[in-house]
């Protein structure tokens, strides 16, 4: 090796994104030494125009945030859901979506959490602030290696260990490599691990409105012909849409000139909560459903985006990558607790098997629902709409749903149960 | 496990360089989780998580590499799935199987993972023939159900601990419920183990152990449970030390 190594010790992660700092935080508490490489500065700025998207954060997540010291920073700038309001939308049937329709479920946190400091049915917060969240948590944690701005370049294997090298020919030399670089994965791509999916034609326009009524913690979700529309809650008085469209729609839409865009925008949000402006800037996502053929490669795992996107209608994206993150840490702690190698086969499958059935579960799940929705007609409505009145009648249904949003069914990691990795 | 007939003397394993390529083949095979030793690493951390924090607690260790320092001798040390992990935990580590294979199969696969382990490829007793310093900690893990006496062998093996050290078994209870999971299940349902891997008049009983070990100069602590939940597919540990059980003993 020509130089000293940038970073030796446990693990290396490739991409500093909001799955790769809270998977750095959890792995750092589990007892491992850990290093980040992002292409971006690791700034506590906030950058507004940098990602304009917003996440629901499930409880199960946010009380993992709070394990991390990373809800200390957050809680400020996250908007508790209180309500989930999902109705089937018909904005050209001579009836502005704006109050609840005929067909709707009305998830109510009342019910599963009651009283004034029940716990809320998930949280919202704008990616910017969850970033610069994470950023001050982790610059609190000397022992986390950052090396950022970055670019790796690609791995090397080595004897009982993997290094990332990066453009310039330094390296970082770590027992087992994560790959948290996202949805496009250059790691996943030098592994050729195929993905399977599809592209569902569809546009996400992402924006955030000022409106003038109290929103009360309610999330709407619209299923619209066209896609979903979703107006999630923030702080004062604000929301994040999730208005998704047809590809060529949802550009024209990003393009429109101010006025055309709050005609549009007036004609789907309605009057409900008052008068609706949008604040700038808006930004558009392509959609999409990938699924990595498999997590693991030789000291190679894969977390959040990186091992699958899926639809965003539901919020679950970054849910995903944070609950990997915290099954990922728990077993590579436990393992080097116990003296075992933790990028070996037998620590990574551990990985990869309790995290599949989330994934798969949640993936298709939201696929199903976008296409059963996305559509207008009539036989699929009247079903859809029955479903949604159905589920809203059976209470234990409700009750199901809401706890399976908030990531609480089956064996959940420590992490996500609000425990600390590092508390014998 | 000790099923080949030990050597004369015991000696330390000389790979010829050409059978290192055959040797790192079987190792990875050992390692595969997928592998027929599947079962062994689904047990492994349980085992592991037991092994360290006893010793910890004993010896009034902590940190990343608590066992830093202390001479650990793992009997039937098989492909080193028990030996790494100790050493990554500081130890010094001796391991001894009287199956050549596995010592020189362990031996590539410590190289490969930039461990130094001792490995021997004999039985524990030559150990004792040799006269080789005692050890702080001395590992008897599945072993004693397949040697010929196993009252001899706890005896001598308690010799190679020295006063104030530790031995630490693991074996199967010679109960119906044994004879029900641990062969009728494992053997011949699940497949985990070939047939005839443990026949039941070898298994052990903890009396058994207690005995042997005072004759040796220990005490034997209560025997730990160790249960597999067929639902969640994980090993743990328990109260039911009916069918595979781990007990310590003290060396005074």
């Amino acid at each position: 090796m020509a130089s000293k190594p940038l970073f030796d010790g446990d693990i290396v992660i490739a991409g500093g994104g909001l799955a790769g700092m809270t998977l750095a935080l959890a792995l750092e508490q589990a007892g491992l030494t850990v290093a980040v490489v992002d292409a971006l500065e690791m700034s506590d700025q906030l950058a507004p125009e940098f990602d304009g998207r917003a996440s629901a954060l499930a409880y199960t997540s946010w009380r993992m945030f709070e394990a991390l010291g990373v809800a200390e920073h957050l809680s400020e700038h996250a908007q508790r859901i209180e309500h989930i309001l999902v109705c089937d939308g018909r904005p050209y049937g001579g009836t502005r979506p704006g109050g609840p329709g005929p067909h709707s479920l009305h998830f109510d946190r009342e019910e599963i959490s009651p009283g004034p400091d029940g716990k809320p049915l998930g949280w919202m917060a704008e990616n910017r602030h969850s970033r610069q969240a994470l950023v001050k948590a982790l610059k609190a944690k000397p022992g986390i290696t950052i090396i950022a701005p970055a670019r790796a370049d690609h791995y090397e294997h080595r004897t009982g260990g993997i290094d990332l090298v990066l453009d310039d020919g330094r390296r970082l030399c770590g027992k087992l490599l994560v790959a948290c670089d996202g949805k496009f994965s250059r790691v996943r791509k030098q592994a050729k691990i195929r993905t399977a999916g599809w592209r569902y034609g569809q546009k996400g326009l992402v924006a955030t409105v000022r409106h003038t009524e109290p929103h009360n913690g309610t999330a709407y979700e619209y299923f619209l012909p066209s896609g979903p529309f979703a107006i999630l809650p923030l702080p004062d008085n604000r929301a994040s849409l999730v208005w998704t469209e047809p590809d060529r729609v949802a550009d024209a839409l990003k393009d429109a000139s101010d006025p055309v865009f709050q005609e549009e925008l007036e004609a789907r949000f309605g009057d409900f909560l008052g008068e609706v402006k949008p604040e700038c800037p808006r930004f558009t996502y392509p959609l999409s459903l990938s699924f990595s053929e498999r997590f693991l490669d030789d000291r190679i795992a894969f977390v959040g985006d990186a091992a699958r996107g899926i639809h965003p209608l539901a919020g679950q994206g970054f849910n995903l990558g944070i609950r990997d993150a915290a099954a990922l840490a728990e077993v590579c702690g436990e393992a080097k607790r116990v003296g075992l190698d933790i990028g070996a086969p037998t620590t990574l499958q551990r990985y990869a098997d309790w995290r599949r059935f989330d994934s798969a579960t949640l993936a298709l799940g939201t696929d199903v629902f976008n296409r059963l929705f996305s559509n207008d007609i009539e036989p699929l409505r009247q079903i859809r709409g029955l479903g949604l009145s159905l589920v809203d009648k059976i209470p234990p249904a409700r009750r199901f749903f809401m706890r399976q949003a908030g990531g609480e069914t089956g064996d959940p990691p420590r992490l996500l149960k609000g425990e600390r990795l590092d508390a014998a | 496990m000790a099923t080949a007939s030990a050597p004369e003397t015991l000696t330390r394993p000389s790979i010829d360089p050409l059978e290192v390529e055959k040797f790192s083949r079987t190792a990875a095979e050992w390692w595969d989780p997928e592998s027929k030793f599947k079962p062994l690493h689904k047990f492994n951390p349980v085992r592991l998580g037991y092994i360290r924090e006893v010793i910890c607690e004993h010896f009034n260790r902590s940190g990343d590499t608590p066992l830093e320092g202390l001479r650990i001798l793992d009997i039937g040390c098989g492909g080193g799935l028990v030996c790494e992990p100790m050493a990554r935990l500081g130890a010094s580590v001796t391991g001894v199987d009287a199956a050549e294979a596995n010592v020189k199969t362990a031996s590539v696969h410590a190289e490969e993972q930039g461990l130094d382990i001792d490995y021997r490829h004999g039985v524990a007793e030559q150990l004792l023939e040799n006269d080789e310093p005692k050890f702080d900690v001395v590992l008897n893990l599945e072993v004693m159900e397949h040697v010929a006496n196993p009252h001899t062998f706890l005896v001598d093996c308690a010799q190679l601990v020295k006063p104030g050290g530790l031995m630490i078994c693991a074996t199967i209870n010679r109960t119906s419920k044994a004879f029900a999971l641990a062969i009728v299940g494992a053997e011949w349902v699940m497949g985990w183990l070939p047939r005839g891997t443990h026949r039941f008049g070898k298994l052990v009983k903890p009396g058994e152990i207690r005995a042997a070990l005072r004759e040796g100069g220990m005490s034997l602590r209560s025997p730990v449970g160790v249960g597999y939940n067929p639902l969640t597919d994980q090993f743990s540990l328990n109260e039911d030390v009916s069918v595979n059980y781990m007990v310590v003993a003290d060396k005074a």
